[in-house]
């Protein structure tokens, strides 16, 4: 099980957050035209890699607060949480 | 029956607890602190099970978690549990165990011809003999494995027994009591740091309890024994015996199974008989110590041949012999540890040492002991079915390869050391990258990935001086790296004989024109001759060699097997142990019970139940209950011997001719406050929201960005800027979850707050003709008359002296008013409704009229909106704005979105107005057509039409739209039902929506 640092409420188990996918996916602007293509990768197309990611957790059963999190997908490590409103560096 | 090999006054049991227990139905006796082990051989029993494939006799082969052969099936306080074993179990008043794996009985087993017909069962023989032909496996190759092979028997009662589960924090676990786990939280502990120390076995101290050395002028055990007392006493200190950490996950997690009351004869009350404790450690220091390593020979799984160091154990800690005419085979000093100790018991053992010339204090002490030494001697093969009775040994030569003349030589054991395998498993789950030792043979620790550390011989240091150096010094600093202290504990003087060096020997070749079986595997019956045939069959990843012969795959995860087979494979493949590498060590080291991996949370525990605060009200209003996620509602409310059918009708009926009241707590509510309020429902629901006055309700529908219905409900405006939003039951978490995610990430810049308030709320829906009638009675202040309070009205009212919300929202079609009052005062509420009710014949109805009302007036709801459906899906596509963007509007413009012949809700009657329609059942056009029948939808909803008196269901069809009036049939294969119908508008009842607004 994962120890999560939530930036709000410090090391917590896995437990209490629940997954939220890749972070760096931006939403496109509400009421712009856009391509099928770019639509697609929003809402379906993901990378599946191995090794360092950004990702989204909301931390549910704490402050509900949804955080990004720098993890690597094969070991595990966790580098870096931000809160939502900080930029991914 | 006598305990002919029980010693006098040696051994840590209490001789003055005489225990009764039985094994295979006879009664024996033993005492407190043996284990079922110990007593057996205490009692001359060596003959305990049957082997998994050849069905050979299976006596004892350690004295602990090594054990791959004592394994039983037990009997505790009318319970029975397999896969124990027998070395591990401690003895009580009562026990009662069986062997397993043996039929009819261990002495005669018919399983065993598979031993005299070994040749069809070489290496992959569950691959390739059981193929074919294809009809030969459920009659005659399943039955005759299943009752010829496996472990032992699962109960299928349910377990009465309480486990636990419990979660920990600690600055240091350190998994194992003996010389390195001692002196390692003995230094840390004085250093303050808060250290938790897990034993697996009753007794601490590991080797110390069977050593011969001296700690602070203390024997070994002593000194253990004052260490534990000492922090036992310190509030920083957490000391458990009979706790096996049995798994290393991630980020310093490890789960350690704590076995509380199997060494009683019944759990004590309020106990629980294990628990699974859940640590978090900021360091780990594992102090699991070594394995005896086996050497290989012939017939090597003969009963009576065991590990040296498993045969001393017996004598010197449980006092009992596990033969009276030793034969100990060694390529190191350890087996001369396990003859002097016989020898000081009164036993003559003979060593045979594979070394031609050692020279160590203990050989000389035993030289000393007048005890027969045979160098550069090897036991060629065990001789004896059912127990030893005598050894082939011979000479071999230096390079070990030639075995001189077979002598026979008398012998009731055969005590095996060929080394020591550290204990890795736990560093290798934590992702420690082992590496290999030439001095020892072994794997051992390399870099660590996560924060931990091994110490002793589990790190491959064999000396007890050193041990104690390193573990009190690292005790310390890992310490000092969290509590920053400098409390340095002093080192005593230490006493130890030293050892020399052991012989890399492993193996004994085969005698000319002998084909004995040499085991590796003694649980999963793998024997030399197995891997040679992978390897020739082209097997060459030691993981494909593994799963291929099974080495290493049974219940002892090949404690006592790995390190011969690796031996074994770099020897074929002429490689070097480490570039074969070992299998992955994973997860239990040991067994652990289902029961404590599941602990607490069984049948109704498994989640836990929310009940609203008119539950009690529903319980003695003899309301039968429905899980609806994790909340309780009433189904129907039974009257007289009415069943489901009769009473939803009734309560149905009810509300189109009277007033009905339903709970409908159950709701997600969700509170929306800010400036941005209307904006947030603007994006987030798929009509438009920013012109709805105060005081007014609307219904919304809100999408996944995929295009997919998510979830709908009403939003009601309260005041300028404060909403109040309902969800389904079923979906409130994920929608709250879903607007927090566009709040705080993709639209940080609206000002506005939602919070959960499902709890806060009690709800009532009152429906039917007369509801308004009743309303008034319910509110003589408020004017909730049809312009007053119109359809999708809200107002404030006062009910009783209670605050209450009035919405005039409907579910059921009918004109209906949902009531809301703060939680604590819901039950009140609803016995008002209840008792002013009274005069317009006011009844309750659960659930299931419910969706009767709902599904024959053609409202969508989880059924149809089920994860896989458009708004256009389910007739909702008016709700959607052209005016304005939403969460998923960009999807519904893709190609099957907006299909022709998009499938779309219907209504589904049955053409005899008779035969009740399955939901699920498929819908096709020609129910005589041959396999695979084309689909055209699903029955997603069926009901009993009250309006009509007549089957009525909704069905998610292709080109619904256009299929008005076809007679179709549905089609259930599951209940073997084919039945003709028609299709209709899914608006069944009042299609014109004209009641919802009288
Ligand atoms: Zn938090």
């Amino acid at each position: 099980m994962l120890h999560i640092k939530c930036p709000h409420c410090g090391m917590r188990s896995q437990n209490e957050f629940s997954y939220g996918g890749d972070a760096s996916v931006k939403r496109p602007e509400l009421g712009k035209d856009i391509s099928d293509q770019d639509w697609n990768n929003f809402v379906y197309n993901r990378k599946s890699l191995r090794g360092k990611h950004w990702e989204l957790w909301q931390h549910l059963a704490g402050c509900r607060q949804w955080i990004k999190v720098e993890r690597d997908t094969g070991s595990h490590e966790i580098f870096k949480t931000l809160k939502a409103e900080e930029e991914i560096s | 029956m006598t305990q002919s090999f029980r010693l006098k006054d040696v051994g840590l049991i209490d001789r003055n607890k005489k225990l009764s227990f039985k094994f295979n139905g006879k009664k024996y006796y033993g005492y407190e602190g043996d284990s079922l082990a110990s007593a057996l051989i205490a009692n001359g029993v060596h003959l305990i099970g049957r082997s998994f494939k050849y069905h050979r006799p299976r006596g004892f082969f350690g004295a602990g978690v090594d054990e791959p052969y004592a394994i039983v099936q037990l009997y505790r306080n009318g319970e029975t549990e397999p896969n124990i074993k027998a070395t591990e179990q401690e003895l009580f008043d009562g026990l009662e165990a069986t062997s397993v794996n043996c039929w009819p009985s261990v002495n005669f087993d018919i399983g065993a011809v598979n031993n005299f017909l070994r040749i069809f069962l070489p290496a992959g023989f569950y691959y390739k003999t059981f193929m074919w032909p294809k009809s030969f496996w459920f009659k005659i190759y399943e039955p005759f494995i299943r009752k010829a092979a496996g472990l032992g028997t699962v109960s299928i009662k349910h377990d009465k027994e309480r486990y636990e589960h419990k979660y920990e924090y600690c600055d240091l676990l350190i998994a194992g009591s003996g010389p390195s786990g001692l002196a390692s939280a003995y230094a840390a502990a004085k250093n303050g740091a808060r250290v938790i120390l897990a034993e697996d076995k009753s007794r601490f101290g590991g080797t110390l309890l069977t050593s011969e050395v001296n700690i602070g002028n203390k024997s070994g055990k002593e000194w253990a024994d004052g260490i534990i007392s000492e922090l036992k006493e310190m509030p920083n200190v957490t000391v458990k015996n009979r706790s096996q950490v049995f798994g290393y996950y991630d980020h310093n997690m490890l789960v350690m199974s704590e076995r509380v009351s199997d060494h009683l004869p019944e759990t004590k009350e309020f106990h629980p008989k294990q628990r699974l404790w859940y640590i978090r450690a900021k360091e780990v220091l594992i102090s699991s110590g070594s394995i005896e390593r086996p050497i290989v020979f012939g017939n090597n799984d003969t009963p009576g041949v065991m590990l040296s160091s498993a045969a001393k154990e017996y004598m010197k800690v449980y006092g009992v012999l596990v033969g009276k005419n030793p034969l100990i085979f060694t390529n190191n000093d350890s087996g001369y540890e396990t003859a002097i100790e016989f020898k000081k018991n009164g036993i003559n053992p003979l060593i045979l040492d594979t070394r031609s010339n050692p020279k160590s204090e203990i050989i000389n002490e035993a030289r000393d002991l007048d005890i027969k030494i045979k160098y550069s001697y090897v036991v060629v093969a065990a001789q004896g079915y059912k127990k030893v009775k005598s050894a082939d040994i011979a000479k071999i030569s230096d390079d070990k390869e030639q075995l001189g003349n077979i002598e026979n030589v008398k012998c009731d054991c055969i005590c095996v050391s060929g080394y020591w395998t550290p204990t890795i498993h736990l560093a290798s789950q934590s992702g420690n990258k082992t590496k290999f030792n030439e001095e020892i043979d072994a794997f051992v620790p390399g870099i660590s990935k996560q924060n931990e550390k091994t110490l002793g011989a589990a790190n491959g240091i064999y000396t007890l001086e050193e041990t104690l150096k390193d573990s009190f010094e690292v005790g310390h600093e890992v310490s000092k790296k969290i509590t920053n202290n400098e409390n340095k504990v002093s080192f005593p003087n230490v006493v130890e004989k030293k050892s020399s060096i052991h012989d890399k020997f492993w193996c004994v070749p085969l005698p000319k024109g002998k084909n004995y079986k040499r085991f590796l595997d003694f649980q999963n019956d793998v024997a030399v001759s197995d891997i040679e045939i992978a390897l020739r069959e082209g097997y060459r990843s030691i993981e494909h060699v593994k799963r291929y012969t099974t080495l290493g795959m049974a219940t002892d995860q090949g404690k006592t097997s790995n390190l011969n087979g690796l031996q074994l494979v770099s020897k074929i493949e002429n490689k070097v142990v480490p570039a074969v590498g070992h299998t992955t060590f994973r997860p239990p080291y040991t067994p652990v019970s289902i029961g404590a991996i599941v602990g607490r949370e069984v049948g109704k525990h498994s989640k836990p139940t929310r009940k609203s605060p008119m539950h009690s009200w529903h319980e003695k209003n003899n309301a039968v209950f429905v899980d609806a996620g994790v909340w309780l509602r009433p189904r129907y409310y039974k009257r007289g011997n009415e069943d489901l059918f009769a009473a939803s009708k009734r309560e149905a009926k009810n509300v189109r001719t009277n007033v009905g009241v339903c709970d409908v707590t159950t709701l997600g509510k969700i509170d929306i406050k800010g400036p941005d309020a209307a904006e947030l429902l603007n994006r987030v629901y798929t009509n438009a929201w920013s012109k709805l006055p105060v005081g007014k309700a609307r219904y919304g529908v809100m999408l996944r960005e995929d295009g997919i219905v998510m979830d709908d409900g009403t939003t009601t405006r309260i005041s300028e800027n404060h909403y109040h939003m309902t969800t389904t039951t079923a979906q409130a978490a994920n929608v709250l979850s879903h607007l927090e995610y566009y709040l705080q990430l993709v639209w940080p810049e609206l000002n506005v707050n939602v919070v959960s308030s499902t709890e806060q709320w009690a709800g009532a829906a009152i429906a039917g003709p007369k509801s308004r009638n009743l309303l008034q009675k319910l509110f003589p202040n408020s004017d909730v008359s049809n312009e007053g309070l119109p359809f999708m009205g809200y107002m404030e009212g006062d009910l009783f002296g209670v605050k209450a919300r009035i919405f005039r929202i409907s579910f059921s079609g009918e004109l209906a008013y949902e009531v809301n009052v703060e939680s604590n005062n819901g039950n009140f509420m609803w016995e008002k409704i209840i008792e002013v009710g009274e005069q317009f014949e006011i009844q309750p109805y659960g659930t299931e009229a419910l969706s009767t009302l709902r599904i024959e007036m053609g409202h969508v709801a989880g059924s149809e909106l089920d994860g896989r459906t458009i708004p256009y899906d389910n007739s909702l596509e008016g709700l959607l704005s052209k005016k304005k963007d939403f969460i998923g509007k960009r999807s519904l413009i893709r190609e099957a979105f907006t299909a022709e012949d998009r499938q779309k809700v219907v209504g589904v009657v049955p053409l005899d107005k008779k035969t009740s329609i399955p939901e699920g059942s498929h819908l096709v056009k020609d129910s005589k057509a041959p396999s695979p029948n084309p689909k055209l939808g699903y029955i997603s909803a069926s009901c009993w039409s009250v309006e009509y008196d007549n089957p009525f269901s909704l069905a998610i069809l292709k080109d619904g739209k256009n299929m008005i009036g076809e007679k179709l049939f549905v089609m259930s294969p599951l209940k073997n039902k084919i039945i003709p119908v028609e299709i209709v508008s899914s608006h069944y009842v009042d299609p014109k929506g004209e009641r919802v607004r009288s």
